[in-house]
């Protein structure tokens, strides 16, 4: 973890309330796909969690959703505003127990964390299904950019207005070797049902610190209580217990 | 050039500041950060007699200049903290440190205390009777002079360690119950704890925090603490460990000024891990900058 000053760079709409933001900073504390950075807003006490969606050397994407007071606050950030972001927090996904054809799960904002583990995949000779689910067409994003990286790419839609007509688990293949999934709560708890091989989920939780220190978002597991901010956002399917 | 060493109940600090209990768990995270010996000390997570989970998700929430938590005093158990928190926390931090301990029986303070009473790293016992976020003890005890002083008596029976008590802020009167402290044989008295607090998500119409309510932490309590140990202090002739809402090295000055011996720092932690840093760099400068010579007294408060 670094506290690390980023510049925005660009900050554009996908949809019409799921935003894009390019930052320009020391990105080297981002070790792996699936974790997530902390960014301090002004005039909001709380940092504001988000995933990284892709990153180069000194540059960061992050994908968000406008909910609250804070994310329409980055939604109205400028170009070149510093921000101070608690880079490299979360385990992010382990890329080594895939297999020749993982799949990923996506659902809504639960898709930008599978763009960056799409590409250390495909870096790494593997073959990717992606399955994006959304409610409706409208809401649909980086389908291709998804397909740009080489992807077999997938979108369903619950209402049926784009893509296959219903959610990310009524489009299975049939040889995925490994799965990784990251939604909301009863996405994953579907995906968890249906999928039988191997596989690890990326969990939310409201958070205080990011990094550890406080004990806001933890979570039983069977191997113990975890903390969603240090030991996850990522966990692997035999640890599971669901409670919720 | 004022001085930045403390004497906090027979045992000096390089400086007046201290993570609060809560914030900073058992040092690890934070000595990946930077090196936590630059601390006056630091006060544990909460730790009580069995392994805790605490309460269930959502734990937290946030408010004007502040937050609230229900974690529910999450904690491995007192044995567990022996055998290995205060192993590792060895191996990174070399002063004493403040055991921060909680119950739910007077029978559960005496049992931490007295295994805690035995581990050479451990300075000061602060003894939680202020959690608002458990349902058994936790602040029930910190809401009359008679509980309060219950379990300070027992503890104290148990322990030649400093006692520091950390009071609730959710009191009438605050003062009376550190005095009741004080006549039980506390050496210390830590104010304040968080002021119990709620938010309620317009969305669903259901409070935010899963538990209902909350501790209220942050800047927005600041001046409530101040007061605290502004009326404390006057109350008791022990030291006073001024804890709440303070974030910068004017605030710990402040909380010197009001009559704290030393001062904690909590949610600041969570915003920023390195505050602790920043206000302890920042401190002498600052203590100079209003010719601050030190010893808590050195800047009277003039009324």
């Amino acid at each position: 973890m670094k506290d690390v000053i980023f510049t925005v760079k660009k900050n554009v709409p996908l949809t019409k309330n799921v935003y894009e933001m390019t930052l320009t900073g020391d990105t080297s504390d981002i070790e792996r796909p699936g974790q997530f950075v902390n960014i301090k807003l002004d005039g909001l006490y709380l940092r504001r969690p988000v995933s990284v969606c892709d990153k180069t050397n000194d540059t960061l994407t992050l994908i968000y959703k406008v909910v609250g007071k804070g994310t329409e606050q980055m939604a109205n950030l400028p170009d070149k505003t510093k921000l101070s972001v608690l880079s490299g927090l979360g385990n992010g996904y382990d890329i080594s127990v895939s297999g020749e054809h993982p799949l990923l799960l996506g659902g809504g904002v639960g898709v930008p964390p599978l763009y960056l583990l799409a590409k250390e995949l495909i870096r790494d000779g593997k073959k990717p299904y992606v399955t994006l689910g959304f409610n409706s067409a409208d809401e649909v994003f980086y389908e291709k950019e998804f397909e740009a990286l080489g992807c077999t790419v997938t979108v369903t839609t619950v209402d049926g207005t784009y893509g296959k007509k219903g959610f990310v688990t009524d489009a299975l293949p049939d040889d995925y070797t490994y799965y990784y999934a990251c939604g909301p709560l009863p996405m994953l708890k579907a995906v968890y049902k249906a999928c039988k091989t191997g596989g690890q989920l990326s969990f939310e939780e409201r958070m205080g610190c990011g990094f550890g220190a406080c004990m806001g978002c933890s979570c039983k597991t069977i191997t113990g209580y975890k903390r969603i901010c240090k030991d996850g956002p990522v966990l692997y399917k035999e640890e599971i217990l669901w409670e919720k | 050039m004022g001085k930045m060493s403390v004497d906090l109940c027979g045992i000096e600090l390089d400086n007046p500041v201290i993570p609060a209990s809560g914030t900073f768990g058992y040092g690890l995270e934070f000595a990946e950060l930077y090196d936590i010996n630059i601390l006056g000390t630091f006060s544990f997570k909460g730790t009580t007699k069995e392994p805790r989970f605490g309460n269930p998700t959502p734990r937290i929430a946030e408010c004007a200049s502040g937050m609230l938590n229900a974690v529910g005093l999450q904690n491995p158990g007192v044995e567990h903290v022996i055998k290995y928190e205060l192993p590792a926390l060895k191996k990174v931090f070399a002063k004493k440190v403040m055991a921060n301990i909680s119950g739910s029986s007077i029978e559960d303070y005496v049992y931490v205390s007295e295994l805690l009473d035995r581990e050479e790293q451990v300075g000061w016992l602060e003894i939680n009777i202020s959690c608002p976020n458990v349902k058994a003890g936790g602040m029930g005890f910190g809401t009359s002079c008679e509980s309060a002083a219950a379990v300070t008596k027992a503890v104290k029976a148990v322990t030649t360690k400093p006692v520091i008590m950390k009071l609730s802020p959710n009191v009438t009167d605050i003062a009376s119950i550190a005095k009741a402290c004080e006549d039980a044989g506390a050496d210390g008295i830590c104010v304040i704890n968080t002021l119990l607090g709620m938010r309620i998500d317009l969305k669903t119409g259901k409070p935010i925090i899963a538990n209902v309510t909350g501790g209220v932490s942050g800047p927005c309590v600041f001046p409530v603490a101040l007061r605290a140990v502004y009326q404390v202090s006057r109350a008791v002739k022990i030291p006073v460990v001024g804890c709440g809402g303070v974030s910068t090295a004017e605030d710990v000055l402040e909380m010197m000024c009001a009559g704290a011996a030393a001062v904690e720092v909590g949610a600041a932690n969570l915003v920023d891990p390195y505050a602790c840093k920043k206000i302890i760099e920042e401190l002498q400068e600052v203590m100079d900058r209003y010719k601050f010579v030190g010893e808590g007294s050195a800047l009277p408060l003039k009324e």
